[in-house]
Parts: C-alpha cells; structure tokens; sequence
C-alpha cells in the first residue's frame, strides 16, 4: 500500500474517531445509565457510517472491495438505527412512542424518524432489487440515501446531547459533502433523459 | 373638491382607527380576562407519577424551580396548590422516583421547589411540571408543563400557570 493510500485510510479512520472519542469525553454521559449512553452512542455510529456508505459505492478506499463493504456498512446502519431506538425506548418509553406518533414537542425528533425510515426503505429496496428492476431500484434507493442524510444531519445537529460541537459539526459537513459527490457521481438521473 | 374630501374621509377613518386600537390596546390590561388558562404543553405528562409526595427538597438540590398558579381571567393568586416537578437530573432519569417531588403554592400563589442540577436529555435541558386535579381538593382544570431551559448552565427554572376553572 502507498503512503497516499495509506493516507486516505488513516483520514476516514480519524473523521470518524475523532467525533466518537469527543462525545465520549461528554459530561453528560456521567448522568445516564448504560442503556442509555448505548442508545446515543449507537445513533453517532449511524452518523458516521453515513460517512462510510458513499466512499464505499464509489469504489473510493483504495484497496477495498467497496460495494461489498457498502451491503455490510448498511446492514451495520439499520441495525445502528435499531438499537438507538430501542436504547432510547428503555430510556423514556412515553418520549419514544411520541416521537414514532410524530407528535413529539421536540424539533429534531422528526427528522429523526423519517431519516429511521428511509434507511429501513432503503435497506428493503437493496433486498429486493433485483426483482424491482435497476431503474426503479437506483431511483428509489437515491431518493430514499437523499432524505436519509439530510434527516440525519439535521436531526443529530438540533439535538443537544453527548457529541462535542464541532466534531459534530465537521463530521455532518463530511457526511453531507460525500453523500452529494457520490449522488452526483453516479448520475442516476441520466436514465431518465 | 373630490380629493379634499377623500382626503378628509381618510383623516377621520385614520383617526378613528387608531382612536380604536389605542383604546382597545389600553383597555387589555385593565380587563380581567387577559389571563389566559395556561394550555397543556405536548409531552408534558411523560413519564409523570401521580400522587408523588410533598417533599421538602428533590435530592440534594441546587437548582430551582420557581413559579406561580393562578386563576384564568381574573389572575387571582391561587394558594395551596399542588405541583409535582421530575426532570432528568444530575441525581436520576425522569422515570425514577428519586427525580419526582410536589410542593404546594404559597399565599400568593408563589412555589418554590430545590431539586438537583438538571440536564440535558432526550436532546433538550428541559423540565416537567404538573397541577393534577385528582390530587387537589379540584375546582381546576389539569395542566402538564414540559419547559426548554434556554441554556443547559441554567440553575433555575421559571414557570406560570394560569389554571382553568371547571
């Protein structure tokens, strides 16, 4: 491996290092129990794999199988989104319940739940592509990626919890830059010309 | 003549105008029903325990929920009322016990309830408040409060209520 390859991997691995670590310095987490700091921690590692899934589609890491690895980081978010709902339910389960009724009096919350269900639709459609045809399939997968990291950006940059503020910051500008370089990359709207 | 009279049609109407909306303004102050009764804030009864007791202090304290209760319409100072106050504190969740505790308004209608530091929590610094009337000798409506603290450092909280009559 080149030291420029050697690069790439050591950046991707810091820009989502560097946020986890500053959220885990939070005063906060000192006041939470367990079930709870996992439930946030859980949606932090949803962003960052946000991170992840563009670079891999686009074959960007240099000597990864990245379309695989792109599957596997998508299993890796639903189940990243699974497990902070589940978390924050045991937490709160009156706040939870209002939040997934979309009558929660907090601003972020949905953002947050319609980004949840656009990573599950998202996840479905790669389950079933092949038998929805390519076209639909890129179609619906781009649009469902869209409404994805714009939910997930703005809901984890209204809340007030654990991440650092600049960290959060840098690694929602990171995930919004990549995910838009790769929806344009891969030009799903030439089809339809 | 036309414009001269236009023009003084509109003096009057704009004098008229502004004749009326500086009474009404002044009039709202002195009238009893500007007290609006506080309307319940969404969220506001999540994770609430009825009937928690009347304590003197919520944990170790250090923060402070200050507010008063009074009547809708007339604002008459309503004592002897009955609030529970539960956040999620640097002492417990919002479910556990240990974070719930009630006090009762003084003679002008004025409560006062020390409780640990609150944090923030499920992405906001905020606190719960309610006036249940199932554990009040009644007369008012029940209010569930959930106010946003407008900064986490906050040591105090305040909050009105203006209860219905039923």
């Amino acid at each position: 491996m080149t030291l420029r390859n050697s690069l790439i991997w050591v950046a991707l691995a810091l820009a989502i290092a560097v946020p986890i670590i500053a959220a885990a310095q939070s005063p906060l987490l000192q006041w939470r129990d367990p079930i709870y700091i996992i439930a946030g921690f859980s949606g932090v590692l949803a962003l960052a794999l946000l991170l992840v899934q563009p670079l891999m589609i686009l074959e960007a890491l240099p000597g990864a199988p990245g379309r695989r690895i792109h599957v596997w980081t998508g299993v890796g978010l639903v189940l990243a989104v699974a497990v902070h709902v589940a978390g924050l339910w045991i937490t709160s389960p009156p706040d939870v319940v209002d939040v997934l009724l979309f009558r929660s009096p907090t601003p972020f919350a949905v953002w947050g739940v319609v980004a949840m269900w656009a990573v599950f639709i998202a996840a479905f459609l790669a389950a079933v592509r092949k038998r929805i045809g390519l076209r639909l399939w890129r179609l619906a997968h781009s649009v469902a990626v869209t409404v994805i990291i714009t939910g997930t950006v703005v809901h984890a940059w209204l809340v007030e919890g654990a991440m650092e503020v600049f960290t959060k910051g840098a690694l929602c500008l990171m995930v919004l830059g990549a995910g838009a370089y790769a929806l344009r990359q891969r030009r799903v709207w030439r089809m339809f010309r | 003549m036309a414009p001269s009279a236009k023009t003084r049609r509109s003096v009057i109407t704009t004098a008229g105008a502004a004749l009326l909306i500086g009474a009404s303004g002044l009039s709202i102050p002195a009238r009893a029903q500007s007290f609006a009764p506080t309307p319940t804030m969404r969220g506001g009864a999540n994770n609430y325990r009825p009937g928690a007791p009347i304590v003197e202090r919520i944990g170790n304290g250090g923060f402070w929920t200050i507010g008063t209760v009074r009547r809708a319409g007339d604002g008459a100072p309503l004592p002897g009322r009955r609030i529970q106050v539960w956040a999620h504190t640097t002492e417990g969740h919002e479910r556990d016990e240990r974070s719930h505790g009630a006090t009762l308004t003084d003679i002008n209608g004025v409560f006062r309830i020390e409780m640990p530091q609150i944090v923030p929590a499920f992405g906001q610094p905020h606190g719960h408040l309610a006036y249940d009337a199932n554990y009040d000798d009644g007369g008012f409506e029940t209010v569930f409060l959930r106010p946003v603290m407008a900064r986490a450092s906050d040591t105090e909280l305040h909050v009105e209520f203006v209860l219905q009559p039923l």
